[in-house]
């Protein structure tokens, strides 16, 4: 499958179904989505799966910080993601798609 | 004696020596010896060729003699040997030493003019009268005495190769890589060696002779002159005809003092099958002449042939080669290599690393001595100082071979290497780096070891830092949350650390405020710090799926709660299995099931087993003085009592405990985190076990302990290892790592030496009386319930990705290959 621009923002949930420093994950048009909300209040979406163990997991990681850089760890064998761009911090030659998000008021919207 | 080699030279030299020391002579010896001549140094026998004379001394004047005469039968009715030339020698005692024949191996052409064996003076003989017109020349055996048979031919003028059927060199002394370095320095030294292919023939030139060998692989190896060095076979006929027992593949058969069936004949050295083994080394052929001297001199002897060490160090033209102790035992290998100077050194030790079992040395053999010495034995170093004769202990204990990650096949050589080529100064660099602990993650403890002892010994102060954005270890942190009553994480981090926090000291930080009391692991901001086990309160599996375990303190359950589990595991389609730990398994279950499926099992009485804690898993039992014979205490009660006492206590490590009823220790307590085993009196304590990657067996910590004294003293150790321990530390590492170890925890514990033993008491109070079923008290709370889904906008979608098939008519993971998504670039 590719990954194709859609014009559209696709409405997830409420801001408050997700705990901060930690992730939710959405299923948007067949594609799991990862979503995490830092500390900060700052929101970030990447794949929800994780290419090391081939299991849809991310969205289950630890959140935190390497270096300054947002990461969320997977939760299977730990390797630490940059939620900005999805390159793996461990593997430089591993990334995850990542996706838009923004806030819409209390609700989460991604695009795919 | 019937045969006159070595072993009998060393019989007759034994029996006169310590014969009638008080008493004067009493046995009268006669030698009757097939060989043109008295007894010689065999093992030295290349040497032949060069001259040197191998006689041993004459063994006197009294005793008789008889050369090239061979002994065909024996009358046992008569107790005389009878030889081929028809004389008769009556006997008391009769010792076979007839030695063994080159075995020959059913080839074609191995009867052609120009084929030798190389045992005697007599074949050396022949094999240099034939070879002085001859150019080139071949050994079939790359054993021991092939290759001294090779050098041989070498020494005689001829181009010389060594064929060898099996894979390497001296396959039966040396490990693969022992034998592909001595094959370097023997093809060094101008020699081809064929190893690995089997002979289909030997082929005559046109004068009828034989002139090469010719491989199975087609290849043929020019040989105008053949030698056989493939083995041994015992010297059994006479002993056969005599109506004496022999081996299924040969050997007369012996007893432990060297005696056949026939008390009166005894049989010693490479003719004897003894223990099941033929030895074909001198040094065990000695040995079984001792015996025998031992024991007709004295009839009230005990001596006994206690099988031998088959250690051998030889210089192999020019090269040094040993092998010692069982260079084949399953066990950690430690491995030395310089090719350039052709050196090859491999340690076996137990798992522990530890015991010596074996090893080979090839090109330096310098260590041998010492090597060999210390075989079954504690080893004084570190293995890999070990290999360069040293002994004296420094950092880093884990030999250089050892598979650290065996995930990734990284060893500990491997580790230090990259940290010291690459500067790695931390465990995220290093697993980066190296791929260890980057797979399953459990080395990744020992991976942090390493690269403590690696920057210590390059003078680097090691940070004892949790991660980067704490300067503190666990213990530190520990400390400082009680002492300054922090409850909350982000309190924690602006205080006393930088940056976010990460996967390492979040759930570390967790633990703690667990450990300390701090409510449901769930609530406010710790959910934010558990790790997914934590989050769900499950084990996540391979496939992003969770395993279910309720708890079965002790191991005991009623027909009734077992038939819940039953029908729950049928009900979800769950795979079930028995745990090591006496209780049962549930996988499959996706995020969103796992509240129905709690429901059901509080329902039925059963809590949360905490199978996906740093906490206590279980209390093994056996089944104690309830029920078996020989129980002298009721172990499942108390197993049941200490797992109700201590489940749920968070703490560095996941803990294991068990307990049994009597010291044949069914339970397998001695490899637990603490285990006891009862006894007529009471309770022994044994603490810091463990199973698992490194299994250490628990140290006896007190004896004949009351229940009330039992249950203060793992108190204070749990949360004395609670306090002090590093992240991911199991009790047997942290044992390990406390300076005075078992001693000093006696003195923290018994003696209350550092003056916290009311603290510790008061500690696993609060924990004992504020325990709480997480799973009821999830289930009870909506906010935490809200999690259980697998997708946020989709509460009761199925996550798609995840699918079983059946095998063994259960279900089993299927992973599918994930899409693979362009990466858009913000």
């Amino acid at each position: 499958m590719t990954a194709t621009a859609v014009s559209t923002w696709i409405d997830v949930c409420s801001l408050d179904r997700i705990t901060p420093e930690r992730g939710v994950c959405a299923l948007v048009g067949g594609v799991q989505v990862a979503i995490f909300r830092t500390f900060d209040g700052e929101l970030y979406a990447l794949s929800n799966h994780d290419p090391f163990s081939n299991a849809y997991v991310l969205s289950r990681g630890i959140l935190g910080s390497r270096g300054g850089v947002p990461t969320v760890a997977s939760p299977m064998y730990k390797q630490v993601f940059d939620l900005t761009t999805g390159r793996c911090l461990d593997d430089p030659d591993t990334s995850v798609p990542i996706f838009s998000i923004r806030l819409n008021g209390d609700r989460v919207e991604v695009m795919t | 004696m019937v045969g006159y080699g070595p072993a009998a030279h060393r019989l007759v030299e034994a029996l006169r020596e310590r014969d009638g020391a008080a008493t004067g002579p009493h046995w009268k010896i006669t030698v009757i010896g097939e060989e043109t001549r008295p007894a010689y140094d065999r093992v030295a026998l290349t040497t032949h060729l060069e001259g040197a004379d191998l006689a041993y001394p004459s063994p006197g004047a009294d005793v008789d003699v008889h050369c090239a005469e061979r002994v065909v039968e024996i009358d046992r009715a008569a107790r005389e040997a009878v030889t081929a030339s028809g004389r008769r020698f009556g006997y008391d005692a009769l010792v076979l030493a007839t030695g063994s024949s080159p075995f020959v191996p059913p080839i074609e052409g191995k009867d052609l003019p120009g084929v030798f064996v190389y045992r005697t003076i007599d074949d050396l003989d022949a094999m240099r009268d034939y070879a002085a017109d001859k150019a080139s020349g071949a050994v079939i055996g790359g054993g021991l005495l092939g290759l001294e048979a090779a050098r041989a031919l070498q020494g005689l003028g001829l181009d010389s190769g060594v064929v060898e059927v099996a894979p390497w060199l001296m396959p039966r002394q040396l490990d693969e890589g022992g034998g592909a370095m001595l094959r370097r320095h023997i093809e060094n030294l101008g020699m081809d060696v064929h190893a690995g292919t089997p002979i289909t023939r030997l082929e005559a030139g046109p004068d009828g002779a034989v002139s090469k060998v010719v491989l199975q692989d087609g290849k043929e190896v020019p040989a105008e002159l053949v030698v056989f060095s493939a083995g041994i076979r015992p010297r059994d006929e006479l002993a056969r005809s005599s109506g004496l027992t022999v081996g299924e593949r040969g050997g007369i058969t012996v007893d432990s003092a060297c005696r056949t069936d026939d008390p009166a004949i005894y049989a010693i050295g490479e003719c004897a099958l003894i223990g099941g083994m033929v030895y074909g080394l001198v040094g065990p052929c000695f040995s079984m002449a001792e015996v025998v001297a031992d024991r007709l001199v004295n009839p009230d002897s005990t001596a006994a042939f206690e099988g031998a060490d088959l250690s051998t160090k030889l210089k192999l033209m020019g090269v040094d080669v040993a092998s010692f102790g069982d260079p084949f035992a399953d066990a950690l290998g430690v491995t030395y290599t310089d090719p350039v100077a052709g050196v090859y050194k491999r340690l076996l030790v137990s798992d522990d690393a530890k015991t010596l079992l074996g090893g080979v040395l090839v090109g330096d053999a310098e260590a041998y001595s010492t090597l060999r010495a210390y075989v079954g034995a504690s080893l004084p170093g570190e293995p890999e100082q070990m290999l360069f004769g040293g002994t004296e202990a420094a950092g880093g204990d884990l030999p250089e071979g050892t598979v650290i990650c065996s995930c990734n096949n990284v060893t500990a050589g491997d580790i230090r290497c990259d940290i010291r080529d690459h500067e790695l100064r931390d465990v995220a660099a290093v697993k980066s780096c190296t791929r260890a602990g980057t797979s399953c993650g459990s080395c990744v403890p020992l991976v942090k070891k390493l690269l403590d002892a690696e920057l210590a010994a390059a003078g680097i102060e090691v940070s004892r830092a949790l991660c980067e954005h704490f300067a503190y270890s666990r213990a530190e942190l520990f400390d400082i949350i009680r002492v300054r009553q922090i409850s909350t994480f982000s309190r924690l981090i602006a205080e006393h650390g930088t940056g976010r926090g990460c996967d390492i000291c979040k759930p570390t930080v967790a633990s703690i405020l667990a450990s300390l009391g701090n409510g449901h692991i769930l609530d406010g901001e710790q959910a934010a710090l558990q790790d997914t086990n934590d989050h769900f309160l499950a084990n996540m599996q391979k496939n992003g799926t969770y395993s279910v375990v309720p708890r079965i303190p002790g191991g005991e359950i009623t027909p009734d709660k077992l038939i819940v589990i039953g029908e729950v595991a049928r009900d979800f389609g769950l795979y079930t299995k028995i745990t090591g730990g006496q209780r049962i398994d549930l996988f499959g279950a996706r995020v969103e099931q796992l509240p129905k499926i709690w429901k059901r099992l509080v329902d039925a009485g059963f809590e949360s087993g905490h199978a996906y804690g740093k906490s206590l898993r279980t209390v093994k039992s056996c089944v104690g003085s309830t029920w078996c014979r020989y129980g002298v205490q009721d172990s499942v009660g108390m197993a049941i009592k200490l797992e109700l006492r201590y489940r749920g206590l968070r703490a560095p490590h996941k803990l294991k405990s068990a307990v049994s009823g009597c010291a044949r220790e069914c339970a397998e307590a001695q490899s637990k985190d603490f285990g006891i085993i009862a006894t007529e009196k009471g309770w022994n304590l044994y603490l810091s076990g463990n199973g698992g990657m490194r299994p250490r067996h628990a140290d006896l910590f007190a004896s004949d302990l009351t229940d009330e004294q039992l249950l203060t003293y793992i108190d204070r150790f749990l949360m004395f290892y609670i306090r002090t321990a590093d992240r991911l530390q199991r009790t047997s590492v942290w044992m390990e790592s406390l300076e005075g170890g078992l001693d000093y925890l006696r003195e923290v514990i018994i003696d209350d030496r550092l003056g916290i033993c009311a603290e510790l008491d008061a500690a696993m109070a609060r924990h004992v009386e504020s325990y709480g079923d997480e799973w009821r008290e999830t289930l009870e709370d909506p906010e935490r319930m809200a999690r259980f889904v697998s997708f946020v906008n989709a509460p009761e979608t199925p996550d798609p990705s995840i699918s079983f098939e059946v095998e063994r008519d259960q279900i089993k993971p299927v992973l599918v290959a994930g899409p693979h998504l362009e990466v858009i670039s913000q």
